[in-house]
């Protein structure tokens, strides 16, 4: 077994990207894109002012004016995608880069995700192709590709920090920006998916068995369990233990594998950038405004996940309705469809009890499919969830609120029905898209001046290149961080229930885990070097059909308290278990011996071959010719020679009958099987 | 190691399907229909878990508290009350389609998708290498808004199967339901009104969504109404489990969630008598009382309405007598009903036929077969097909009865890397047709997997491959050997055969028309098949020269060979069609 991890970056929008190597099958985890990358674009709200005639490269907040390019995984493109032979999609997030695989010539490889997964990849995937067909529409059908506009010197005179995008922090990820895929391509990579269930057993080749297993993080994202004849490999991906929306985190079929991966270190991430000890606090308000008279710190105690959780949405509500009274609007793009589906419930709840009337718009070219997608999802739901299907209640609220016209859908800004129904104040829930693609730009462009207004981003982007080209910004920006990893500090508690056999983990927590190193062995993986992972030294399961051993002749060697016996079958593996049955047409039970071992001297193959009647006229003559070897001539019935040597006997004799006569003769002098 | 079955309900009769099985001591209960679980989990006290899909589940509490009110309608002794029904819901796990579910270290279980239902499933449970299925009923295939049974192609010791429509084959279901939407739509046409009795769930949504893709297709506007508030509040249910139907119906949920009956309104007692067309569902099915049977009172005397019923009614309810085809039903004591409007008989029933069971015993081909709920004369027929047609053990115990039979057993052992790959590694064997020259080589592949099993006293069992005993023993092999120099007399050749290794290429082209695995000879002139080694002999002292006596003549070549007694058969052939070629060269060159 083999493991190459070819992005560390944890996270819910980027999540870690991991090759196995597992009895010669490649198997990858995740595909994702690196959507941050997206804040070096100018958005086209800005791009709209900007002078077309100058053919400048930058507009006037440094951003780049031209149709974005889609940053991929840079070492995924070093491996030869045809020999990748297996993809297991962790998360919706995980699938954005699949089409870019999956079209590539040569992909064979099977991919296996969630049937949730799928269906909301396919969604966000369809967004994405919509949103930037704005682009496409705004700077024409272009010949020259982004690289080919920038040159070294372009390059190098580019703003630092657009630089490091570009370029990656050493200057190896130019090669790594794409063009975005088309709708056919989401399409046909889509075809290529095989959807599972929670904990339905795919066997993948006769030999490799699949489970997904809730991980927690979102509606139908998973951790992974594979099963070879060998070992049992547990790979957790970001995970959450329990959540208000997804089924809790399953780690029932985790416990006890031979090798455990774990590379859910979104939070650790967060804690060694950060470096500041109280990283833990999860609502920093960010001032963008260089007069904003909103610079009070909001600070929340460290809750347990999903309680933590809820006070968090509870505070973005509270903070929402505060914005509407005052009579500005809120702008909430977030694309994390488990935190939407928790801020609808809590938004309802909260206008209602301010006793204010105000729309809630959602707004993005899938809303409706996908909210009517999670009413029909209860199985991957959370047992909160469930319980509410049990007792006749619908899953989610948003399905009533929108009957009761609380909450609209619609797919553009442009669409009739919203600008007829259009008002202000207002709340809207719209895709993140790095505030570069789609309603975001136009709604931020729209109330960026008003300092009562209400911006609420995830935290997980530059902020401050994401907001750069819609400054000065008077409007409140209130920043949060959803849980999207274990804790830290839960983490040895939990691995040393999981009790796995042997631990890989990020090179970057070697200062953390080593000194829980009792926890079980580990090891540390660097970012794009091949990790060789010890075989367990475990013998290969066999399993012999009863009727095939009820036929085996046992021989028991006087030497030892040995048995043995000779097998004989057809082998075949099936759901990653090898069998040995017997052939159809029962074999001759008699089989003579094929190999034998031990000695023979000429005296007792004299006595052993007279009682067997070949007897009489022998003649014993020593040849001094060929060196250790005896030869006895045999005249009668027939004629005859046997030459024995130290470890070989040759028979030499013209009737096949008399020759095999002779062999038995040996045999019965000789160990053999 | 065994399957002991023991049949506690629904044996060699229909209903309440309850069967024990114990596979390598793991013991299950499945129940097909889960009137009486409640009892068994609240009054009982049965403490164990309890498995369900997820609609079973979500639909479970509806059905159950129906029918206690039934019972409790009837006077009957209640078996366990409202608060029971909802504390054993919640000692019910739920599962998924295909889900694994390990229950405990041994025992796992996996449901199957069955069609037909709402929730039905086919339950897989395995023990160790000993695995069964049960099924209680499932459609082979897709209807309006079911999917067909799917189930995994698995090695079974077991299939336990429901068989209540073990003789017959019905017509397909289309065509019944185009009679039903034809009665329906002709009553309403001539301003009839229609009653359906059902109960509250599965059947009225069957229909219902029959109904209503009806009315939009015809574009009828004639008012379709559910009787109890229950009916409506099941169809969120299955608005909600809608990835639990056929595909065609999943497709379309985000545009038109086909659940979401867009012509169904609620029924108020006062329509009774409201002018017009209508179509009605009540509860309960049978007309055994209630509403249904209320209504029935008002709309029978009328001849342009029309009443449908179910395929199966319980003795002594309205439903039944109305089948003896009687214009005169006595609904009580008092009151005497002149019938005289139209009756449909719904011939739609939720159980598979004698196809189906056979298709699927046909798929699986599992050891055993127990055949439970149905009629016993139908059992015998079906238990007759399997036996003869599959091949099939088949059992169809009475209740009470236990069945038990031994069950798949692998023996485990390990097996050493070097054998497994000696196992994995092709053996082509090249087979040529005799009769043509041209004709093109036949190659298979016969891998042979040979290793040697060793047992040691208080070690596992291990597979290796022969080389590695010798290691384990501790000593070097052996060799026995065959060795053999004869001459063939090829006179007539020595005249075109100017050197040996040419010689050697014709004798060897003769051979392999013969034993096809031969090949050509290499640079030295020595033909080797395996182990197998032939030469022209110069060696006038070879030791292997036996003479057998004959006299042979002086255009005498000899060769010699040698082989291991691995390929002992192959030497020998490979000799004898030399030695006819002795006597047969001449006329052939």
């Amino acid at each position: 077994m083999k493991f190459t991890s070819l992005s560390q970056t944890g996270g819910y929008n980027l999540p870690p990207c991991n090759i196995v190597n597992l009895c010669g099958f490649h198997i990858l985890f995740d595909c994702p894109l690196d959507l941050s990358a997206l804040t070096i674009f100018s958005p086209i709200s800005t791009a709209l002012y900007e002078n077309h005639e100058t053919k400048k490269l930058l507009d006037k907040s440094n951003l780049i004016l031209a149709e974005p390019y889609y940053k991929t995984i840079e070492s995924l493109h070093l491996w030869n995608v045809s020999l990748i032979d297996v993809v297991l999609i962790s998360n919706p997030m995980g699938m954005l880069g699949l089409p870019f695989l999956t079209r590539t010539e040569g992909f064979s490889a099977k991919v296996y995700a969630t049937e949730v997964t799928a269906r909301l990849g396919q969604l966000l995937m369809e967004d994405l192709v919509a949103m930037h067909m704005e682009y496409k529409q705004f700077y024409g059908p272009t010949e020259t590709s982004l690289f080919q506009l920038l040159n070294w010197e372009e390059l190098e005179a580019l703003p630092p920090a657009l630089k490091d995008v570009i370029l990656g922090k050493d200057g190896t990820e130019l090669g790594s920006w794409l063009p975005l895929y088309s709708a056919s391509d989401v399409k046909d990579c889509l075809k290529k998916v095989q959807s599972l269930k929670y904990a339905e057993e795919a066997c993948y080749n006769g030999t490799l068995i699949i489970k997904a297993l809730s991980s927690g993080l979102e509606i139908g994202s998973c951790n992974w369990s594979l099963k070879d004849p060998k070992r049992n490999v547990s790979y957790i991906s970001s995970s959450v233990f329990s959540s208000g929306t997804a089924m809790d985190f399953d780690f029932h079929a985790l416990l006890g594998s031979d090798v455990l991966i774990y590379s859910d270190f979104a939070s650790w991430n967060g804690a060694t950038c950060d470096e500041s000890e109280n990283s833990s606090s999860s609502i920093v308000p960010v001032d963008c405004a260089t007069k904003s008279d909103n610079e009070h710190a909001w600070e929340l105690p460290d809750f347990d996940e999903s309680s933590e959780e809820m006070e968090k949405l509870n505070f973005i509500c509270s903070c929402s309705v505060d914005s509407i009274k005052a009579g500005a609007s809120v702008l909430i793009p977030i694309g994390r469809l488990g935190i939407i589906l928790q801020l609808l419930e809590l938004l309802a709840l909260h206008i209602e009890s301010s006793d204010i009337k105000v729309p809630i718009f959602i707004i993005s070219s899938v809303a409706e499919e996908l909210l009517a997608y999670t009413t029909i999802l209860p199985e991957w739901l959370c047992k909160d969830r469930q319980e509410k299907l049990y007792s006749g209640k619908p899953v989610f609220a948003h399905e009533e609120l929108i009957k009761e016209k609380k909450i609209h859908v619609f797919p553009s800004v442009h669409s009739h029905e919203l600008l007829m129904m259009w008002q202000e104040p207002c709340i809207v829930v719209c895709p993140h898209w790095s505030l570069r693609l789609g309603p975001v730009v136009h709604l931020l462009q729209r109330w960026r001046g008003d300092p009562n207004a209400l911006l609420v981003l995830e935290e997980g982007v530059d902020t401050n290149l994401a907001l750069s080209p819609f400054k000065p910004i008077a409007m409140k920006v209130l920043e949060c961080s959803f849980v999207s990893s274990i804790k830290l500090e839960k983490v040895p508690q939990l691995l040393k229930m999981l009790q796995p056999k042997l631990l890989l983990l990020p090179d970057y927590t070697k200062p953390y885990f080593n000194p829980l190193n009792q926890l079980s062995s580990c090891l540390f993986f660097t970012e794009n070097e091949t990790l060789r992972v010890p075989n367990a030294n475990k013998h290969l399961e066999l399993n012999i059909a009863a009727d095939l051993a009820s036929q085996l002749t046992l021989l028991k060697l006087k030497s030892e308290e040995l048995t043995i016996s000779r097998l004989k079958g057809k082998l075949f593996v099936d759901q990653g278990k090898h069998y040995i049955v017997s052939e159809k047409p029962t074999m001759s039970s008699n089989m003579s011996p094929l190999v034998h071992w031990g000695k023979v001297d000429l005296e007792s193959l004299v006595l052993a071959l007279e009682k067997i009647g070949v007897k009489g006229s022998m003649e014993k003559v020593k040849d001094e010719d060929e060196c250790g070897s005896n030869v006895l001539h045999v005249f009668e019935p027939s004629q005859a020679l046997i030459q024995v040597k130290e470890t070989c006997i040759v028979i030499s004799t013209g009737d096949e009958h008399f020759a095999s006569l002779i062999s038995d003769a040996v045999h019965s002098l000789l160990n053999g099987i | 190691m065994a399957i002991e079955c023991l049949v506690l309900g629904a044996g060699q009769e229909v209903g309440k399907s309850c069967v024990v099985v114990t596979i390598n001591g793991k013991r299950i209960i499945h129940l097909d229909h889960i009137g009486a679980l409640p009892y068994f989990t609240e009054v009982c006290g049965y403490n164990g878990p309890i498995y369900m899909t997820y609609p079973t589940k979500a639909l479970a509490p509806l059905m159950l508290d129906d029918y206690r009110k039934v019972m409790a309608g009837r006077g009957e002794e209640q078996q366990f009350t409202n608060e029971n029904i909802l504390n054993c819901m919640k000692k019910v796990t739920a599962v998924d389609i295909k889900q694994t579910v390990q229950v405990d270290k041994d025992l796992q279980i996996r449901a199957y998708y069955a069609g037909h239902v709402l929730g039905a499933a086919m339950f897989y449970a395995s023990v160790g290498d000993a695995a069964m299925v049960y099924t209680g009923d499932y459609n082979m295939t897709p209807d309006r808004h079911l999917g067909a049974a799917q189930i995994d192609r698995l090695h079974l010791d077991l299939v336990i199967t429901e068989s209540t429509y073990g003789k017959t084959i019905r017509d397909s279901k289309y065509a019944r339901e185009r009679e039903f939407l034809k009665a329906v739509h002709n009553c309403v046409a001539n301003g009839g009104k229609v009653l359906i009795p059902t109960f509250a769930l599965g059947r009225a949504q069957e229909l219902c969504i029959l109904l209503d893709d009806y009315w939009e297709r015809m574009n009828l506007k004639v008012p379709i109404y559910f009787s109890s508030g229950l009916t409506i509040q099941a169809n969120l249910y299955y608005k909600v489990l809608i990835s639990w139907t056929s595909q065609k119906v999943k497709d379309t949920y985000a545009t038109r969630n086909a659940f979401n009956f867009k012509n169904v309104q609620s029924f108020d007692r006062s329509l009774i008598h409201a002018p017009g067309p209508c179509v009605l569902f009540a509860t309960p099915g049978m007309l055994s009382g209630g509403f249904s049977l209320e209504v029935f009172k008002h709309w029978a005397p009328c001849e342009s309405n029309l009443i449908t019923l179910p395929g199966y009614c319980v003795a002594g309810t309205v439903g039944h007598k109305l089948s003896d085809k009687t214009t005169k039903v006595d609904v009580d004591k008092d009151t005497q009903i002149d019938v005289r409007c139209k009756i449909h008989r719904l011939s739609f029933s939720p159980h598979t036929d004698e196809k189906g069971i056979m298709d699927l015993l046909k798929f699986l081909s599992p050891k055993n077969v127990i055949l439970v709920h149905g009629e016993i004369t139908s059992m015998d027929y079906l238990k007759g097909r399997i036996k003869s047609e599959l091949g099939i053990q088949c059992y169809n115990p009475s209740n009470n009865e236990t069945v038990s039979f031994p069950t798949t057993h692998f023996i485990k052992a390990d097996a050493s890397p070097k054998f497994i790959h000696s196992s994995l590694t092709p053996n082509f064997k090249f087979l040529k047709d005799e009769a043509t020259e041209m004709a093109p080589i036949h190659v298979c592949d016969e891998r042979v997997t040979q290793g040697i099993l060793t047992m040691e006293k208080g070690q596992k069992v291990k597979i290796l491959h022969q080389d590695e005993l010798l290691t384990m023993v501790g000593t070097e092999q052996t060799e026995v050997e065959f060795a053999y120099c004869f001459p063939l007399s090829l006179s007539s050749l020595k005249d075109r055969v100017t050197d040996d290794n040419s010689l050697i290429r014709i004798v060897s082209r003769k051979i392999s028309n013969e034993v096809a695995e031969f090949g050509e000879p290499d640079d030295m002139g020595i033909i080797k098949v395996n182990s197998f080694c032939l030469a022209v002999c110069k060696n006038n002292n070879c030791p292997f020269r036996i003479s057998d006596g004959s006299t042979v003549s002086s255009d005498r070549v000899f060769f010699c060979c040698n082989w291991s007694i691995v390929d002992k058969d192959l030497g020998w052939r490979v000799i004898s069609v030399m030695k006819n070629m002795d006597s047969s060269l001449d006329s052939v060159f």
